[in-house]
């Protein structure tokens, strides 16, 4: 659909480039690259086909080295969990953990320590390192780009190529840089970054493009908030978007499991920090964000860029002149029986999750608990709090917020992907309003019939403890 | 991998923008492990809360129960990397999805599957849809071999473009796994070239199971 371009003909090399030319292996005349997978994440909905073609040729998984299992999408996350605690989950359960046996693969299981949800296990373990190329059966995997790597989601038949070869072929991408400029304001996060750029640059905006996020206000950003930017390229429409490692990368690195150490360490991070964007490399799209001009995010529709300010109007469809946009929006606010022209604010809702792989990190945990702390959950509201990882539920412990959401009347569960994708029983039932982290509010998405609104988790706490949508910069410092 | 070279059928207009793949195969089907997924196609949209059919939606009417195509709006197939997608478009017998553009994920995965994703103008696709011929009889012919899209008896005929690698790929059926597998040497080469020069990309850290 789309063709390479100019990009890599100059000298001057962006980030993608260099990590692009470091890993082909052959350009093949079909028009694609055969590249180098350094590492393969599987999880367990998308790869039991491709397993099952390994077999049917008779073939093993060419480097289970570089090969990474992971129970997600469809594990329970009752803290008392077991493989049939969510009953439609337990084949799923079983055959990763058989097939990861069957071909050496490295599997965490649901029991393991490491468990938890695969694009925050991938960083937090030191899997993902810099410069790497890294894909997993899921469009989340350019979470993953908050350290530099060259990160994307594949469907399962490129799953079962890349366990079969250790490669993938791929199109060169175009290659898109948003600069953030400014400063953010109080109580407004790397999550109200990435959803009001797809708010102004609509979902397709990214689509046959890889993106580098770029600009002082990113490199400011902690690690976590560097992975929430990545995490939401597909909403974007971009398979892959990245961040140039920095200082703080190599710091978050260092003593991972996975990472290297030692003799080791040194030479991977001579080699990481050549990796950056050259002053005169050229993109095919850029675009620059004043981080002063952003509020706190909420979605209002039924599309990631169906997204305003908090204190802004939700849309008119007469605001639309493109006829399919403008039916689009109709749509949109029938699904989610908001009222156009008016601000989000107000706006009641049943349930607030917290996590998913976009929102489900420590830093996360404490900027929810921070407003939820000696505050309340309204009855009628179902409040859930599920860690990305079982490490980060760990840490989290460690650090005392369970207590303060169990005393605000959250819900504190066990990690996995849970109610952002809505395949392991936790569901939001019909017609039912959901205040989330994640990042689709799609129909349908977090169970049938449900409403979603995506926001932050500083902004999902504060409508959780004021059962509806509130301004969380007027509930900042108590 | 099945050959694609022509196709012709009934086609069916979903011309709603950024459909995305949660939309064509929901979640719930996906994760009923087995279950039919052509039965879960737009699954939201064909059936209410209860699962009975919605008799307004496009796929429960005839003549489109037969549909072999669909016409969309612009950023079809976009969202979660789900190959179900494109498994319940082929379970219900849908080989061909024309529009305006697609999902980056959704579009490799059709070519996975010999499901054919045209990208075509707006304009194109509506001449389509307003030619008489098939506003009478909803039939549309796609030419892989020729690119080109056109109603049977009708005078409304669009070319289309698509890389020259996929349309080989599609009208030969190439085994995608089997052609790179060829290519084993030079892999084999790579690593053994990068393994020094990277060693911390093959000695990921072993450590006890936790």
């Amino acid at each position: 659909m789309t063709t390479a371009t100019s990009a890599t003909t100059t000298a001057a090399r962006t980030l993608l480039d260099r990590i692009w030319d470091d890993h082909v292996v052959r350009r093949l005349d079909d028009g694609t690259d055969l590249l180098h997978v350094d590492r393969h994440l599987v999880h367990e909905v998308t790869s039991p086909r491709a397993f099952d073609g390994l077999r049917r040729r008779g073939i093993r998984v060419h480097s289970p080295e570089l090969t990474f299992a992971v129970v997600d999408h469809i594990v329970a996350t009752s803290t008392d969990r077991t493989d049939g605690t969510n009953p439609a989950g337990l084949p799923f359960i079983q055959m990763l953990r058989r097939n990861c046996a069957e071909f050496g693969v490295t599997h965490f299981d649901i029991d393991d320590r490491r468990q938890g949800i695969v694009h925050v296990v991938g960083p937090e373990l030191g899997i993902d390192l810099p410069g790497c190329t890294l894909v997993c059966g899921d469009s989340h995997t350019a979470t993953n780009g908050g350290l530099g790597s060259l990160a994307w989601g594949i469907g399962a038949s490129e799953v079962e190529h890349v366990l079969a070869t250790q490669t993938i072929r791929q199109r060169k991408p175009k290659q898109m840089r948003i600069r953030f400029e400014g400063k953010l304001a109080a109580g407004v996060s790397a999550k109200d970054m990435i959803l009001y750029v797809i708010g102004r640059l609509g979902t397709a905006a990214g689509q046959g493009h890889m993106v580098e996020y770029a600009g002082p206000a990113i490199s400011r950003l902690s690690i976590d908030e560097r992975l929430t930017i990545c995490n939401m390229s597909i909403e974007l429409g971009a398979r892959a978007g990245l961040i140039a490692p920095d200082e703080a990368t190599f710091a978050y690195l260092s003593g991972r499991e996975f990472a290297p150490s030692g003799a080791a360490w040194d030479t991977a991070l001579a080699y990481w920090r050549t990796l950056r964007t050259d002053d005169d490399a050229r993109f095919d799209r850029e675009s620059a964000i004043d981080c002063g001009k952003i509020g706190p995010q909420v979605t209002w529709g039924t599309s990631p860029q169906d997204v305003i300010s908090v204190d802004e109007p939700v849309p008119l469809p007469s605001d639309a002149a493109d006829p399919v946009r403008r039916a689009a929006i109709e749509r949109a606010l029938s699904y989610t029986g908001v009222t156009p022209g008016k601000p989000l604010l107000g706006q009641e809702i049943d349930y607030a999750f917290i996590g998913s792989c976009t929102n489900g990190r420590l830093s996360d945990l404490a900027a929810a608990a921070a407003v939820a702390r000696g505050r309340k959950v309204p009855p009628g509201v179902r409040a859930m709090v599920v860690p990305g990882s079982t490490q980060v539920r760990q840490a989290a412990i460690a650090a005392g917020l369970d207590k303060i959401f169990i005393e605000a009347g959250f819900e504190w569960r066990a990690a996995g992907c849970s109610m952002c994708v809505a395949g392991n029983g936790d569901v939001v039932p019909p017609k039912k309003r959901c205040i989330a982290t994640s990042n689709r509010n799609f129909e349908g998405r977090q169970g049938p019939g449900s409403r979603t609104h995506l926001a932050s988790p500083a902004s999902v706490a504060a409508a959780a403890v004021s059962g509806r949508i509130v301004d969380v910069r007027t509930m900042l410092g108590n | 991998m099945e050959k694609f070279e022509t196709l012709t059928g009934i086609a069916a207009s979903l011309l709603q923008e950024n459909i995305n793949t949660d939309a064509i195969i929901p979640v719930p089907w996906i994760v009923n492990y087995g279950r039919d997924l052509g039965q879960g196609l737009f699954g939201g949209w064909r059936y209410d809360l209860a699962g009975k059919e919605n008799p307004d939606f496009v796929l429960n009417r005839a003549p489109f129960r037969q549909a072999k195509i669909l016409l969309a709006g612009r950023n079809f197939g976009c969202g979660s990397s789900r190959e179900e997608a494109v498994w319940a478009l082929l379970g219900f017998g849908i080989r061909c999805v024309i529009a305006p553009s697609f999902g980056d994920i959704f579009f490799e995965n059709s070519f996975k599957n010999s499901l054919l994703p045209v990208a075509m103008d707006a304009t194109d696709i509506a001449a389509l849809a307003q030619d008489p011929k098939f506003a009478a009889e909803p039939i549309l012919s796609v030419d892989l071999r020729q690119r080109r899209v056109g109603i049977p008896g009708g005078s409304t005929s669009v070319e289309f473009s698509i890389a020259e690698g996929r349309r080989q790929a599609l009208l030969s059926g190439l085994d995608h796994i089997g052609s790179t597998l060829v290519y084993s040497a030079d892999i084999a080469a790579f690593q053994a070239k990068d393994r020094p020069r990277r060693p911390w990309i093959y000695r990921p850290s072993a450590t006890k199971a936790g």
